[in-house]
């Protein structure tokens, strides 16, 4: 069942096509890799996906819903409701601690619940980092935060640019194994990057080259 | 912080101008109830104008004389309801005395501008060589002091009124005739031409539906060697004074609300680059627009409100304690407002304060609710 359709979605910034005329589609529960050099349109297309921007033509289905269509307000609600981001930069908020940032999601979403976020934080393997501030953890325990930040309301679609790009090899695994446990438990997992190693690691890989896409590939090894 | 700090700054100008300029016209309104005659006799040669206002605003003794029969000459004159006689003596800086001040003897029978005033801290009137005393002169209830030498009881002491007033001491006639004599002997002259019985100036209430110019001019025509005098005419320098200190006051206000609020405007545009990855994160997470909106405005009203108070209580340490240095710097008279007009006036300022900071963040909390979250957290990349 689909839970993400793009049909021949085109973004246009003056005389250049980001993305040009592409369609694709990613199933419930699918771990998806998004990959290309840049300047593809991987960033446009996530920004799409996430709600933050529209496209200039073309369709964009999230559970059935054409968020190309909606009102601002609404995108919000959408992207509160169903898609948890995770970003290279980590974008933790400075000057709370780490289970705030993550109750940060809460309180937009629905109620702060501490103990809750205490437990996405245990997941992530930093409960007991839970009263750090950005600023005392490593770059690996920051973007385990914002793993824990994205999956705290149980979010039907995970969306990450490059999540592992600023990390050490022991970070960029642990990060992986984290989404491998999501992918078990059903969520739908979308990562934008351009290292092949991340990429192998989803079940499938799409590649943009000039705002299109150019192939796809199924990871045969996925799961073994 | 620094946004509670220009709050605080302006929240001071605003509580202590708004603190000075009230005691100012409490003052000069209080000055007007305690002098609580129309027209004012005083010697020709008393230079009454300048004299008599230095004596009432800045508590300058002195003393002029004229007969006391100035009293019954001016109950003749048509629409005169009241006149009371007043005679005044300065006490000197020497042995003889304790304190140098000014003594105002009054007629209990007569008077009707300084009794009620002494009726709010003494239930009786005024014995053989007792004295009310101004809030200002140092002498407590009980106590005795010497003038020229001749021992006074004080038995009230009276509340403030702002002025000159609150610097002299009050005795009935016969007291001040005593005192009168006694500093005669201490080779101060009262003496005039025409007789012993001296007074310094006649108080007159014009009777209702007489016009008070028409009055003093018969009372300057009938009695000879005498001016008669508008109190109003004699209020009316203070009051230009007090405008034009109102008017500068009100100025610097108005000249630290636009600053303020033109800096907290800039403070808030300078925050929103500072901030914009910070309200991107917060919009990825589900943040609307408006709730931004709400957050930055809950913000600055939080800054609004801790910078009126720390405003409000900076002014009230530097207004309160030094009452008496800021009134003897303005030469004009100053009484405080009352607490509750104070509380008041705080309460607004600090109103004020908030409303300033909310409003000068409109602008800054709509851009922020505009931002593109993608964008900006591509740029802070």
């Amino acid at each position: 069942m689909s839970l993400l359709e793009l049909k021949n979605v085109s973004k246009i910034y003056g005389d250049l096509k980001a993305l040009d005329n592409v369609s694709l589609h990613v199933d419930q529960g699918e771990w998806v890799a998004i990959m290309g050099p840049s300047g593809s349109g991987k960033s446009t297309m996530m920004n799409i996906i996430g709600c933050m921007d529209k496209p200039t033509s073309g369709e964009v289905l999230l559970d059935g819903v054409d968020i190309s269509k909606e009102s601002s307000k609404k995108l919000t609600d959408i992207r509160r409701d169903k898609i948890g981001l995770i970003f290279q930069q980590f974008h933790m908020v400075n000057y709370l601690t780490a289970v705030e940032n993550v109750m940060v999601s809460q309180y937009y979403h629905s109620m702060p619940d501490e103990e809750e976020a205490l437990e996405a934080l245990g997941r992530v393997g930093l409960r007991e980092r839970a009263r750090h501030l950005p600023s005392q953890l490593s770059g690996g325990e920051q973007q385990r935060v914002c793993v824990a930040r994205a999956l705290i309301n149980h979010p039907e679609l995970i969306l990450a640019d490059e999540p592992t790009g600023n990390l050490d090899e022991a970070n960029e695994n642990i990060v992986l194994d984290l989404f491998a446990q999501l992918h078990k438990e059903g969520t739908t997992l979308i990562v934008v990057t351009h290292d092949p190693e991340v990429a192998d690691a989803a079940q499938r890989t799409i590649v943009l080259e000039h705002g299109k896409v150019a192939r796809e590939v199924i990871n045969e090894n996925f799961g073994k | 912080m620094v946004l509670a700090m220009l709050t605080a700054f302006l929240a001071l100008a605003v509580f202590g101008g708004s603190v000075v300029v009230l005691s100012l016209r409490s003052g000069l309104n209080s000055l007007e109830a305690r002098l609580g005659a129309d027209i004012i006799l005083v010697p020709s040669q008393a230079q009454s104008k300048v004299s008599f206002q230095n004596m009432f605003l800045q508590g300058t003794t002195g003393a002029f004389y004229m007969d006391s029969s100035a009293l019954d000459k001016a109950l003749e004159v048509s629409g005169v309801e009241k006149a009371a006689p007043q005679t005044f003596l300065a006490s000197l800086k020497a042995d003889c005395c304790s304190i140098k001040i000014q003594v105002i003897g009054i007629d209990p029978e007569r008077d009707f501008t300084v009794q009620p005033w002494i009726a709010r801290s003494l239930s009786r009137g005024l014995n053989d060589m007792e004295v009310a005393v101004g809030c200002k002169v140092e002498a407590d209830v009980g106590e005795i002091i010497r003038i020229y030498d001749q021992r006074c009881k004080v038995v009230a002491r009276l509340e403030s009124t702002g002025t000159g007033l609150d610097t002299a001491v009050y005795c009935d006639m016969d007291t001040m005739n005593k005192l009168l004599a006694a500093a005669e002997e201490k080779g101060v002259s009262h003496k005039i031409e025409s007789g012993d019985q001296v007074i310094s100036a006649v108080y007159i209430k014009v009777k209702d539906g007489c016009s008070i110019d028409e009055v003093n001019s018969r009372l300057n025509g009938h009695i000879r060697k005498v001016t008669a005098v508008r109190t109003r005419s004699m209020i009316t320098g203070v009051s230009d004074s007090l405008a034009g200190v109102s008017r500068t006051v009100t100025a610097l206000i108005a000249a630290v609300w636009v600053l303020a609020f033109l800096v907290l405007l800039l403070a808030f545009m300078l925050i929103i680059r500072e901030r914009a990855r910070e309200f991107a994160v917060l919009r990825l997470a589900g943040a609307s627009r408006g709730m931004l909106s709400r957050l930055v405005l809950t913000e600055s009203s939080l800054c609004g409100l801790l910078g009126g108070l720390i405003g409000v209580e900076l002014a009230a340490l530097a207004l309160f304690p030094f009452a008496q240095l800021i009134e003897s710097a303005l030469n004009l008279p100053y009484l405080m407002p009352d607490p509750g007009k104070i509380l008041l006036l705080a309460g607004g300022t600090v109103l004020l304060s908030v409303l300033v900071a909310a409003l000068s963040s409109v602008i800054a909390a709509y851009r922020l609710s505009r931002i593109d979250p993608g964008t900006a957290l591509r740029e802070g990349n």
